[in-house]
């Protein structure tokens, strides 16, 4: 045991700069067989039957070179934004890293997306959760690499998708406040919702079929989800209003409010 | 300069704070439970779904510990407060020297 995880640390350095997916691949091929509890607030690692991982994986990936090709844009035409990409991400970094207890007697974490969402789009939210779920799947045994695909589309996808539309309709009806309110716990809520959707897909109840499991994935996940999902709505919140203060001229690059409001 | 509009923000910024330790206080003090992840519950709803189903693939690492866990979801929230931090500090200096420069008003 000790010699093989020796063995990962040594080959897990040199390549931290190259390849992800070297590195993803080789150490697959070294832990395959070795033991150990894989029990993770997303899909658990080997969690999904091999058709819908490959599947979610399908998926996710359009959404990921959509995401990555407008990161390099902004990040080219708008350097000065880069900090403000660094905030979102870490904003997601730390939240997720938070698990909360919760009124049902179980704990989870929110999972950050709502705010990158509202700030620079859906798609750029799919890059950063999704490293964020990279980060968990390999150095914290949360969630899986091969379920990182179903994760990054229930969090990086639809959630910031939802977030962002939320956003946009809620604050051109007048309600600029409710609206980071509104998207950022709906993000937080629907990542679970699809969480809960993709287990039922999976794994229908043999009596019941989908609508059995999602009743059961669902009151597991989501009820859980409704305060935490509160929680997130107010700390974006929070982040939203000091930006307004101090980030004007980033918000105004961003077309989200005018210059001189 | 600014003090009576800046007032506002503050006071609205402490009442999202207290809020948010409320809603995660609550529970503790009012829920009498383990507070187990949700996730090891949704795992455990398959095993009961689906007896037969093996996990195909296990994590590629494998912590040695509870403690080494919390040691690692620690650094992720002090990795990303640490940059939070950095920006804030960083858009809030920049707004005092402009405020600094502004020529006054009469």
């Amino acid at each position: 045991m000790i010699s093989e995880q020796l063995e990962r640390r040594m080959q897990f350095k040199p390549m931290r700069h190259s390849s992800l997916l070297a590195m993803a691949g080789l150490s697959c091929l070294t832990i395959l067989l070795s033991p150990s509890p894989a029990l993770a607030m997303h899909i658990a690692e080997g969690f999904l039957p091999v058709p819908w991982a490959a599947f979610w994986w399908l998926v996710s990936l359009p959404f990921l070179l959509v995401g990555l090709r407008s990161l390099s844009r902004i990040t080219k035409e708008h350097p000065e934004l880069k900090l403000l990409l660094a905030l979102a991400g870490a904003f997601t970094f730390v939240v997720s890293a938070l698990k909360i207890p919760s009124v049902t007697g179980s704990s989870s974490h929110p999972t950050g997306t709502g705010l990158g969402a509202i700030l620079f789009g859906p798609s750029m939210m799919a890059v950063l959760g999704g490293i964020v779920l990279l980060f968990q799947a390999l150095l914290l045994a949360h969630g899986g690499l091969t379920t990182l695909g179903a994760n990054i589309v229930s969090m990086a996808i639809v959630g910031p998708t939802l977030a962002w539309w939320t956003f946009k309709i809620l604050r051109s009806s007048g309600f600029p406040h409710l609206a980071v309110f509104a998207a950022a716990a709906l993000a937080d809520l629907a990542t679970y919702l699809v969480t809960a959707a993709q287990l039922s897909l999976a794994f229908p109840a043999a009596s019941g079929g989908f609508t059995a499991s999602f009743v059961k994935f669902g009151s597991i996940y989501a009820i859980t989800q409704v305060p935490l999902a509160i929680t997130e709505g107010l700390l974006t919140m929070l982040v939203w209003n000091w930006l307004q203060t101090y980030g004007k001229p980033e918000l105004a690059i961003l077309q989200l409010i005018q210059q001189d409001n | 300069m600014k003090n009576n509009a800046s007032k506002t923000p503050t006071l609205q910024y402490w009442l999202l704070i207290i809020s948010v330790i409320c809603l995660c206080i609550f529970p503790v003090i009012f829920v009498r439970s383990k507070f187990t992840g949700s996730d090891q519950q949704g795992t455990e709803a398959i095993e009961k779904i689906q007896p037969s189903y093996k996990p195909w693939f296990k994590s590629v690492i494998v912590l040695p510990s509870k403690e080494i866990e919390n040691l690692m979801f620690s650094t992720q929230a002090a990795l990303g407060a640490g940059v939070l931090g950095f920006v804030i500090g960083h858009y809030h200096g920049r707004s005092l020297v402009q405020e600094r420069n502004k020529p006054p008003t009469p």
